[in-house]
This record gives structure tokens, C-alpha cells and sequence, in this order.
């Protein structure tokens, strides 16, 4: 074996190497021997090029991230915020919660079950790692045309994957989104939402403090999954032929990672750790550097220590290999047999594979040649930062002065139709065809899931204290005007959250964009951060963390920019959460919010083919007032229902059909009111003995309210237009099925 | 008559949770003869008389497109007469 020590790379400087295949610039490489003196090794070349890979050091983004933090309103909530693995909050009675999305796009479209199966593997373990039980997941999806052949390989392989992966791990998946695009084929955005709770004294940190600390590697063994690029090296190093090429596909074992977050709980019961941190992306090389960088010391690891599953392993690739269901913690020695006899109750493979020292590098060896001397920081935390360029793109200006003229329904029979091809739509269409392959209510504290406008899980058995959580983006507002359209996006989050009876607490994001090389996409980005740092400073809410997924793209051709927004919320007794379907015959109808006739970005004027002019500008001062009166006045709604894709016909068509209970509505304006969309509007169902206080809160919060209709009978009739549920749920509920079989 | 038989088996570098299984539970059972285990599928097509050349191609293509996920998987077309 040839091996790449330090002391061979000093001897033999001007050894040329690959680093532009490994994604490095010439001015990265140039800077990684400046920091080291002299050219690095293949397996600190291999480090430093996946730690300074997008996806890792955030170059492009970081810039621009950092209002986040600058812009954070004071939040007594935070109990823990940006940087690390997951932010946590405060939500009452000594519970914390903590909740990230991330993207698992690529992956997921090279090979869909298995990445997104590992997509939910690697959230639930961000979760896991700070100390907290995982209790429910969430996946918004995003894919090409629904009828494109492509579609049809990715959406049905995705879905089983999540399904597969979650439903194995015993976590109910209790919402999220699926929205078709054409920018998104070849492009499906994966993006997997996961939510834990804790005590507060639970929380865990990945920083590995205390000289003569154990490093512990422990969980699956190491394969080669994950580092086809880095084979790279291998080949260069070896020169003996490869079993096959090193694949980039990971696979996930759901049953082991259950294993592991039960045998990681005991763990933190009993206190054992110091410090702890997944292995995701970047494998090994992320969780030593980051440990270390956070840490107040250095590390020593003797890489031969970790038990492999495929033995002809080179170093540089077990330092990169990205095998699933695996954890890195720090342990005291003094704990280290109470630490590894729980593994061993668990049947967790567990390794001590290095300790903390007092130095300044992270060392590593293999077979006692030192192959890695690096400054933990400038691998983890001090890589390259870009100030990308960013222009607003021409088509801003072009579809702004362009205006959206489509034809709206008149008569009776023209309003029939339309609503009925709206609801019939893949984008509005039910999902359950989805849905029913995830399960829902595991666990038996699921109080709502989809198609609610949230997803509530109870927190507390006695207390009924729960957690609300809802994820939104609208990426054909965000094309118009990135900067409103994450501010809508938050909006109508918050306005889910509050709509379910719910406090809007915190946000965490996963950004979806195409190339940051592009200025164009640069200037997505940059406009949608500000938006949504000023938009959380206004409403008083912290960002906890997230994650940006840059490259979405296909040639020129970038995805509409998509700001996934989570929004945590917390509701008191989940037993007087609100419903979004209609439960009985006899309530009023209300329209709250003010109506209006925005048609651009709208899921009408989509199937109509027609793209142009502005985003709807929101009014957060109003969106506030709106998500008071909606908490305030929790106890007497009914139901209440988000109007927001598909305006107030799919609002309403939804509530009728969640449990086949049909109403009559009256209005003066039908086709803007029905199909339009425009934000702050809720639809809600109250006793008519409820009115006078209805009246008082919309007086008190400056509201208008609109009585449209009453509930009952088995069809939904809007003016002279008579659809029968039949007709209605049959039109909702055929797309799917058709579609996917 | 002819039967095809398409083994497919994941690559050696994927890894296989369900031959894992398998492979630490023999042990438990008291068969301690086995290193690893790997666990794959076998389809057993039958048709009427050989398969022409053409017939094999689109065997070959079967096997690849929907009988395996050449992302993670390799195959094996064999005929039994």
C-alpha cells in the first residue's frame, strides 16, 4: 500500500494532484498549502475538498446568511441557535424542542428511494444528536411535470423511500408539500423535516472538550457509500485495480438507525457524553473537524481503529466514506465501559478510535503514519467565503410590466367547471394517494396531519402541551419577487401554524436555488435571505437554522427559486386545536382577511399557462393582527382553513370534503374572490351564537370578516353553481391515482 | 422450451441490511460456518422453444430496466434448457 504521509508530502512537494476533480479552485488549493506549509496529503486533500464543497462550508451563501443572525429579534424562546446541528426552543414546562429541515435533492434523483430514504436517516440523526428524542418527520416534495415520464420514475421511488425509511423508525409523518414544476424535472427538491423533543437539562453540543477524552465512533460500519468522487484519489494512490467503481449511492438501514437512536437516549439518560455529533455528509471528516474546531483543544484518531465493512478501504476513503447510521461522540474515560456496555446491550458496534488533546491540530493516523496534521478551524469553520456577484435577471422587469389576463368564470355552469378543474389539478388534487403510504399516527400522539393546515403532535400525556409544525413556500411568487415571496412564504406558514390553533414560535428554512455561479440565481438568493431576515425580525421570530441547496439546475435552465419556510409552533391544549374540515351542517361561514384580486403567481393563471407581473406585497402588520384574532379567538372556531393555493374555491372545496359535509355560499363577486390569491385571508366555520364575538375580535384586530355562507347538505354551491361532493371529491381524488397508478 | 434465469444482486460495495440480518443470525442459530451473507433475487422466465438473438437483447434489456436498478445493482442472464 502506498500510503500519503505527512512526511512524504514534505519530502516530495511538487507531487501533482487532483484537486480540480475533487471540485477544488486553483485558489483553494493554493490557500490549503498556504495554511499547511507545504501541499497537503491525499487524505487532508480529500478533507478539505469536501469541507469546502458547498454543501459543507456555505461559501457562496455565508455572506448573506449571516443577516439571520444580525437581523434576530430577542427571543426568550431560543434555548440554542444557528451554528449548531439543530436549533432548539423553549416551549414550556421544561420541554425543548428542536426541528431543521434539510435537502436531499440530488441524491434523491440519481437513485429515489435510497436517497430519500437517507435524506430522513440523516435529519433524524441532526435531531438525534442534540440530545432529543425524534417524534415526528415532514417532507415537502418537489417534481417536474406530474404526467412527464421521468416524474413517474422519481415521485413513486421518493415516496416509498420516505415511507419506507420513517415508517421503519416508528415516526409519524404528519405533513408537507407536493408541488409539480417543469424547472423541477431532472431537479426533484427532497427536502425532510424532523422535530424532537427534550428536557432543557438534556441538551447535547458537538464540541469535543476535555484533554484525554475518548473519541468513539460507534453505530453501522464503514462502507464505501457516498464517495465516488473521492475515488479520485484512490485510483491515483493505488495502482492496483478496484473491486468496482466506488458508488455514490448510500443505502439506509432504517432498523439499525432505530437501534441507534434508542441506544444514543440511554446514553444521554445516563450523561455519558461530553460531546456528540452525526455522520452525514462528509462522513468522518466532518464529524472530527467539527468536533475538534468546536472544541477547545485537538484530536488524535487512529483511522485503522474503525471497523469497516469493506476492508480494501483506502484511508482517504474512509475519511469521506458517507455509510448511514453512524454517531461520533466525545466520552470521559472514566465512562467509557458504562458507554460501550450500552452499546453492547444494544448490539451497537462502538469504537474508541482516538482522544481530545491539548494541542492545536487534528491528527490523524493509520497504522501509525501520520497522514492528516491539520487546524481543525480551517477545515471546518474558516473555509473559503465568496462574495458572488448578483444582478437582478432581466425577466424580473419584463414579467413585472406584463399583466395577467386570464379568462374567468361567469355563469353558473362556467364556475362548476372551474372549480372543478382547479381542484383536479396535480397541484391541488388530494394526496392521500401519497400520504397513506406514510405513517401518520404511530405513536398515538399525532392530534393532526395531513391535509391539515398543520401537523400537531402532542408533546406532554398529561398537560395535553403539544407542537405544531407547518412548512410553505410558494416558488412561483419567489420568481416574481424573491424578496416577497419569502416573506409570503413565512406568512402563510405563521398563518397555517396560527390557523390550527397554534403560536408561531420559531423558523427554520431549507433554500432551494440553482447556480450561485449564476448572478442571476445570486440575486434570487440574496433577495429572498433579506426578505426572510426582515420578515422574521418583524413577526419577533428566531431562525433556529436550515439549509441552502444550491445547483438545482438543469444546463441554463434553474429551478423557480424555492424557500422552503418551517414554522415551529406551540399550542397550549392540544384538545382545543382547530380542525380544517366542515363537522357538522348549521355553522356560519366567514371570510377573514380581506379579499382581493391577485391573479399573478396563482395556480389558476398556471393552468392557464400564464407567468407575469408582481408578487402580492403583504402587509405583516396586518398578517400579525390576523394571527391574534385566529388565537384569540381559537375556542369558537369550528373550523378554520388557510386560503392560499387555489384561493378560496380550494380553501372551501377542502373543507367540504374532509368529511363530506356541503355548504352553500353566496358571493358578490365570485370569480376573483374564488380563484384569486391573495394572503391573509382564513376561511372559518363558527356557531351562528358565535357571531357577536366574532364581530368584537375582528373590531378589536382591524380585520374584515365577510359572512359567505352556511354548512350542510351534500353539495357545495357557490351562487347559482351546484357541485355535488360526489362530482366534487370525485375530481379531488382520481388525479393521483391515475396518474401513479 | 427454454427457462432464463436473471440473478440479480446488489453490488458488492452497497450495502445489503437484509444479508446482514440474515448473516448475524445464523450464529444465534448455532451456524457458525459463515463469514457473510448477501442476499439477491432470482427470476425464472419461461418461454416456448430458444430465444433468438433479438429475443436475447431484449432479455438483456428487461434485466436492466426493470428486473435490476443498475444504480445499485448488478445482474446475470443465464438459459436452462
Amino acid at each position: 500500500m502506498n500510503l500519503d504521509t505527512v512526511s512524504q508530502a514534505q519530502i516530495d512537494p511538487d507531487h501533482v494532484q487532483p484537486f480540480r476533480e475533487l471540485g477544488l479552485k486553483d485558489d483553494e488549493y493554493f490557500r490549503i498549502k498556504e495554511i499547511l506549509g507545504r501541499r497537503p496529503t491525499s487524505s487532508e486533500l480529500a478533507m478539505y475538498s469536501v469541507m469546502w464543497s458547498e454543501h459543507c462550508s456555505y461559501k457562496s451563501s455565508k455572506v448573506h446568511l449571516r443577516q439571520f443572525g444580525e437581523k434576530a429579534p430577542h427571543s426568550e424562546a431560543l434555548l440554542v441557535g444557528i451554528g449548531e446541528n439543530a436549533g432548539v426552543v423553549d416551549i414550556g414546562q421544561g420541554y425543548a424542542v428542536t426541528f431543521k429541515i434539510e435537502s436531499h435533492n440530488h441524491p434523491s434523483f440519481v437513485e429515489p428511494y435510497q436517497g430519500a430514504a437517507t435524506g430522513v436517516g440523516g435529519i433524524v440523526r441532526d435531531i438525534l444528536t442534540m440530545g432529543a428524542r425524534p417524534i415526528a418527520v415532514m417532507d415537502p416534495l418537489r417534481f417536474g411535470l406530474a404526467q412527464a415520464p421521468d416524474t413517474k420514475r422519481v415521485l413513486p421511488g421518493i415516496v416509498a423511500g420516505i415511507g419506507g425509511y420513517g415508517n421503519c423508525l416508528g415516526l409519524p409523518n404528519i405533513g408537507g408539500e407536493i408541488v409539480f414544476d417543469e424547472t423541477y424535472a431532472g431537479n426533484p427538491l427532497v427536502n425532510a423535516l424532523c422535530v424532537g423533543v427534550m428536557r432543557h437539562e438534556d441538551i447535547k453540543l458537538a464540541k469535543a472538550h476535555g484533554t484525554g477524552n475518548l473519541v468513539v465512533l460507534f453505530g453501522a460500519k464503514t462502507g464505501g457509500d457516498g464517495i465516488g468522487g473521492v475515488s479520485v484519489l484512490a485510483s491515483e494512490t493505488f495502482n492496483d485495480a478496484k473491486p468496482t467503481k466506488r458508488p455514490s449511492v448510500q443505502v439506509g438501514d432504517p432498523f439499525a438507525e432505530k437501534v441507534l437512536i434508542e441506544c444514543c437516549l440511554e446514553i444521554f439518560h445516563e450523561d455519558l457524553v461530553v460531546g456528540i455529533q452525526d455522520l452525514g455528509g462528509a462522513g468522518l471528516s466532518c464529524a472530527t473537524s467539527e468536533l475538534a474546531s468546536a472544541g477547545s483543544g485537538g484530536m488524535n484518531i487512529q483511522l485503522e481503529k474503525v471497523p469497516l465493512r469493506d476492508p480494501s478501504l483506502s484511508p482517504e476513503e474512509i475519511l469521506m466514506s458517507e455509510s448511514q447510521e453512524r454517531m461520533c461522540a466525545i466520552v470521559e474515560p472514566s465512562n467509557i465501559n458504562r458507554f460501550l456496555a450500552i452499546c453492547k446491550k444494544w448490539d451497537v458496534t462502538a469504537t474508541v478510535i482516538g482522544e481530545v488533546t491539548d494541542g492545536e491540530r487534528l491528527n490523524i493516523t493509520f497504522n501509525g503514519e501520520l497522514i492528516v496534521h491539520v487546524p481543525p478551524r480551517t477545515v471546518a469553520h474558516e473555509g473559503p467565503v465568496y462574495n458572488r456577484p448578483f444582478a437582478e435577471p432581466d425577466y424580473i422587469a419584463k414579467l413585472a410590466a406584463s399583466t395577467v389576463d386570464v379568462p374567468l368564470p361567469i355563469t353558473a355552469a362556467e364556475i362548476k367547471d372551474a372549480v372543478l378543474k382547479l381542484m383536479a389539478s396535480p397541484n391541488l388534487a388530494d394526496k392521500t394517494w401519497v400520504t397513506s403510504q406514510y405513517d401518520r399516527y404511530v405513536q398515538g400522539n399525532t392530534i393532526l396531519a395531513q391535509p391539515e393546515d398543520s401537523g400537531v403532535v402532542r408533546i406532554d400525556e398529561q398537560t395535553h402541551l403539544g407542537v405544531a409544525i407547518s412548512t410553505d413556500a410558494n416558488a412561483r411568487w419567489s420568481y416574481l419577487n424573491p424578496y416577497e415571496g419569502a416573506k409570503l412564504a413565512l406568512a402563510e406558514s405563521c398563518r397555517n401554524i396560527a390557523t390550527s390553533g397554534a403560536k408561531p414560535l420559531a423558523v427554520t428554512n431549507c433554500l432551494n436555488f440553482g447556480s450561485p455561479e449564476d448572478p442571476g440565481v445570486m440575486w434570487q438568493f440574496a433577495e429572498t435571505v433579506r426578505g426572510l431576515a426582515d420578515a422574521c425580525l418583524e413577526l419577533g421570530l428566531p431562525v433556529t437554522g436550515g439549509n441552502v441547496s444550491f445547483y438545482n439546475q438543469t444546463g441554463t435552465v434553474a429551478i423557480l427559486p424555492t424557500p422552503v419556510i418551517g414554522v415551529l409552533g406551540v399550542i397550549q391544549d392540544v384538545r382545543e386545536r382547530t380542525p380544517m374540515g366542515i363537522a357538522k351542517a348549521g355553522l356560519d361561514l366567514y371570510l377573514i382577511g380581506q379579499a382581493g384580486e391577485n391573479f399573478s403567481g396563482s395556480e389558476w393563471a398556471y393552468l392557464h399557462g400564464v407567468m407575469g407581473n408582481q408578487a402580492p406585497e403583504l402587509n405583516l402588520d396586518v398578517e400579525q393582527r390576523l394571527i391574534n384574532l385566529l388565537l384569540e379567538g381559537q375556542s369558537i372556531f369550528e373550523s378554520a382553513h388557510d386560503v392560499s393555493n387555489g384561493g378560496v374555491a380550494a380553501t372551501l372545496s377542502e373543507m367540504v370534503l374532509r368529511h363530506k359535509i356541503g355548504a352553500k355560499v353566496s358571493l358578490e363577486n365570485p370569480a376573483p374572490t374564488l380563484f384569486a390569491e391573495t394572503p391573509g385571508q382564513v376561511v372559518v366555520a363558527i356557531e351562528p351564537t358565535s357571531t357577536n364575538d366574532l364581530v368584537a375580535l375582528a373590531g378589536k384586530f382591524q380585520i374584515p370578516i365577510l359572512r359567505i355562507g352556511t354548512s350542510g347538505g351534500e353539495n357545495l354551491i357557490i351562487n347559482d353553481a351546484d357541485i355535488s361532493l360526489v362530482e366534487l371529491n370525485q375530481a379531488f381524488t382520481e388525479t393521483f391515482p391515475k396518474l401513479f397508478g | 422450451m427454454a427457462k432464463i434465469v436473471v440473478e440479480v444482486m446488489l453490488k458488492p460495495e452497497i450495502l445489503d441490511p437484509q444479508g446482514q440480518a440474515v448473516g448475524s443470525a445464523l450464529p444465534r442459530l448455532g451456524f457458525t460456518f459463515a463469514t457473510s451473507v448477501r442476499q439477491g433475487k432470482r427470476f425464472e422466465i419461461e418461454m416456448v422453444g430458444d430465444p433468438s438473438e433479438s429475443q436475447m437483447a431484449d432479455i438483456q434489456k428487461a434485466a436492466e430496466t426493470l428486473l435490476s436498478n443498475p444504480v445499485i445493482e448488478t445482474y446475470v442472464v443465464k438459459v436452462e434448457k
